[in-house]
């Protein structure tokens, strides 16, 4: 008789507790999905409107808005016309980005090395850690406020040009690059770090020689993603860059994003102009992913583990 | 010469550099403490180029004036000066304040359950081999960028919604700020968007969370004959709570401060709308619309500064809340990085660890 009470222990499960956890189990499960549904369908509209807008000319000609406007309300629609491809636009991306990137990385790392090789836990670095994590926080229309305050109204080096939105965009990606920096810089063994020095190897040697070789695909992962997440901004550039649509490698003229492009053409009456918006956004979407591909495939090969 | 013991010649041991060769180490460690201080020095000026930006405003106005009353309006610009004295023009930010407010708690309300529903099912339900690709299917929302759900949502969303919402509000009229007409673009609409915007941030970061509650609770539970539910309910949930509010604090953050995709949704409206169903504006979705039309203007100028500031203040003070229940919750502690590996240990996957512990914030 004890035997067998104390090989079942616990009473059995009452069905009602049963019906809850089954129920329970399913409205997670749910959960889940729904959280899957909104992906599935901006993936759907990407493709099924987006593939239609691409082609060759799509890529190689810059939007072109002369011909079609102006657009009289009660006139007969104007003919259709070419309003041209994002040829400017994706060429802008690639060299804003490129340039908030060069600003942000290398400080952003500086910052981080700072914080785990000097500042540690000093009341300095943990100023600039919480600044940072403030900084991370500041919602992006903001930036573009600030650059257009600083920059464009005191007209340094021209109206609003394309280095200032990427000065925008750095900042977005600071604090981004800074936090990732860190916690990869903080995997590096303290023991590497020992063992150079008892070798007799400077500070900056072993900064240089040990530390950031160690960390480094995690840095190339965490940099990457930050860059990653600036190209989709828009609203930092919106009165950063200046309006053009013109093709141009010069930094210091106005220049065409993806992100700006679309939201103007998503402003334009026809439908052709958000053809061209969806074929854009799944150009800048494709963009994105291939950097998270890239910036997965470095974590991979991360030697800290 | 006996130098096998350090000896002292000139006043320094033998062992110790020149201070020629001792350069780099200054220049380095006094390079990257400028760096990390011009951090701090440009935040400073990022407050004081806003405060005193849009203090034109808050004295013209008032500071109350501005926050809380249902006047903005820019019917009179363009004619004559007569905008900028604020006699024709009016800059009362509440319709901004209320749209903000209103469609981040709404993003909160749909979003937060869902996110903590999938990251719990994510972590305890699903069989173990989904859990990766589960969890990048969800991160991958974060990697669409604002204006692409900008466009999802005005021209998919809003027109296939519009029944719907039609028939919440008339199922729902009770309710008050309800019922009545329905406009495509809403503030629920707008919610909607959001809500999909903060899930994976939410998700990510309670998964984070939901992965550091001990082993030993769980099978205690569980060893006290508890399903898998009341394990759920019992040790997982109150042990990741601070850490899940944190989540949905930053997620709140996030809704506060988005711009482009509210911007298209919300309608745009400069005054406060009967119902959730109706058209609004936020503080930012009205800077990105109206800044490029108040260039000439002042005290407009101004007030669209003072929307930037107040959206400034009200995002810090949410991701200042955030923080302290990510702290309590462990997450970021004060005393470095290297306490995320700990965190890791159990449900480390094949990426390395410190990737994993840092995408959180990278979304």
């Amino acid at each position: 008789m004890a035997t067998s009470t104390s090989s079942t222990p616990l009473p059995p499960i009452s069905p009602r507790r049963r019906r809850t956890d089954k129920l329970m189990r399913a409205v997670l499960a749910t959960g889940t999905g729904v959280a899957l549904v909104p992906l599935v369908l901006i993936l759907f509209y990407l493709f099924s409107k987006g593939l239609s807008a691409l082609s060759v000319h799509f890529f190689t000609t810059d939007p072109n808005t002369s011909q079609c406007f102006p657009h009289v309300p009660g006139a007969p629609p104007p003919p259709p016309c070419n309003i041209g491809g994002i040829r400017s636009a994706i060429l802008g991306t690639i060299e804003i980005i490129g340039l908030g990137a060069l600003l942000a990385v290398p400080t952003g790392i500086g910052v981080a090395l700072y914080l785990t090789e000097y500042g540690k836990a000093a009341p300095f670095a943990n100023a600039v850690r919480y600044f940072v994590d403030v900084m991370t926080g500041v919602p992006s229309i903001v930036f573009g406020l600030f650059v257009y305050i600083v920059l464009v109204v005191s007209h340094v080096g021209g109206d609003a040009v394309a280095w200032k939105g990427a000065v925008a965009v750095a900042m977005l990606m600071l604090p981004i690059v800074v936090r990732s920096s860190e916690v990869v810089l903080g995997l590096v063994p303290d023991s590497l770090r020992e063992a150079a020095l008892a070798l007799g190897a400077p500070r900056w040697r072993v900064v240089t020689r040990v530390v950031l070789p160690t960390a480094r695909s995690g840095l190339i992962t965490g940099s990457l993603l930050a860059v990653a997440r600036g190209a989709g901004e828009t609203a930092p550039l919106l009165f950063t860059i200046g309006a053009a649509h013109v093709l141009t490698g010069d930094l210091g003229q106005p220049m065409n994003t993806l992100p700006t492009q679309i939201f103007s053409d998503l402003g334009q009456p026809t439908s052709q102009f958000a053809d061209r918006a969806w074929g854009a956004a799944l150009t800048l979407v494709a963009m994105i992913l291939i950097l998270n591909l890239v910036a997965r495939l470095a974590a991979r090969r991360s030697r800290l583990a | 010469v006996e130098a096998s013991a350090p000896t002292v010649s000139g006043g320094r041991s033998v062992l110790e550099r020149s201070p020629l060769s001792r350069l780099p180490d200054t220049v380095l460690k006094f390079g990257l403490a400028v760096i990390a201080a011009g951090v701090l020095i440009l935040l400073g000026a990022f407050f004081v180029v806003l405060v005193a930006q849009s203090s034109s405003a808050f004295s013209h106005i008032g500071v109350f004036n501005y926050l809380f009353h249902n006047n903005w309006d820019i019917s009179q610009l363009g004619q004559g000066a007569a905008c900028d004295t604020g006699h024709h023009c009016t800059f009362g930010a509440w319709p901004m304040l209320l749209g903000t407010l209103l469609t981040a708690g709404i993003a909160l309300v749909i979003g937060v359950p869902v996110a903590v529903a999938a990251a719990l099912f994510i972590t305890e339900l699903c069989p173990r081999r989904a859990r990766a690709p589960l969890s990048m299917l969800v991160d991958l929302l974060a990697a669409v960028p604002s204006v692409v759900y900008g466009l999802w949502g005005f021209i998919v969303l809003a027109p296939k919604l519009r029944g719907t919402q039609q028939w919440l509000a008339d199922t729902f009229s009770f309710l008050p700020f309800w019922a009545g007409h329905v406009a495509g673009p809403s503030y629920f609409l707008a919610g909607l968007v959001l809500a999909i915007m903060i899930l994976p941030i939410v998700s990510a970061i309670s998964r984070e969370v939901i992965a550091t509650v001990p082993v030993e609770h769980k099978e205690a539970a569980l060893a006290l004959g508890a399903t898998r539910w009341e394990m759920m309910r019992m040790a997982v949930i109150p042990y990741a709570r601070p850490g899940i509010t944190g989540g949905a604090m930053l997620g709140l953050g996030r809704a506060i401060g988005e711009t482009i995709a509210v911007a298209y949704v919300i309608g745009g409206s400069t005054t406060v709308g009967h119902s959730i169903f109706q058209q609004g504006q936020s503080l930012a979705g009205v800077i990105a619309l109206q800044f490029g039309e108040a260039q000439s203007t002042p005290l407009y100028k101004s007030s669209l500064l003072a929307a930037g500031l107040t959206l400034f203040v009200l995002t810090l003070v949410v991701n200042l809340i955030a923080r302290s229940y990510v702290v309590r919750a462990g997450r970021i502690g004060d005393k470095g990085p290297g306490r995320f590996s700990r965190f890791r240990r159990s449900g480390g996957g094949a990426a390395a660890p410190g990737i994993t512990a840092i995408e959180p914030e990278t979304l």
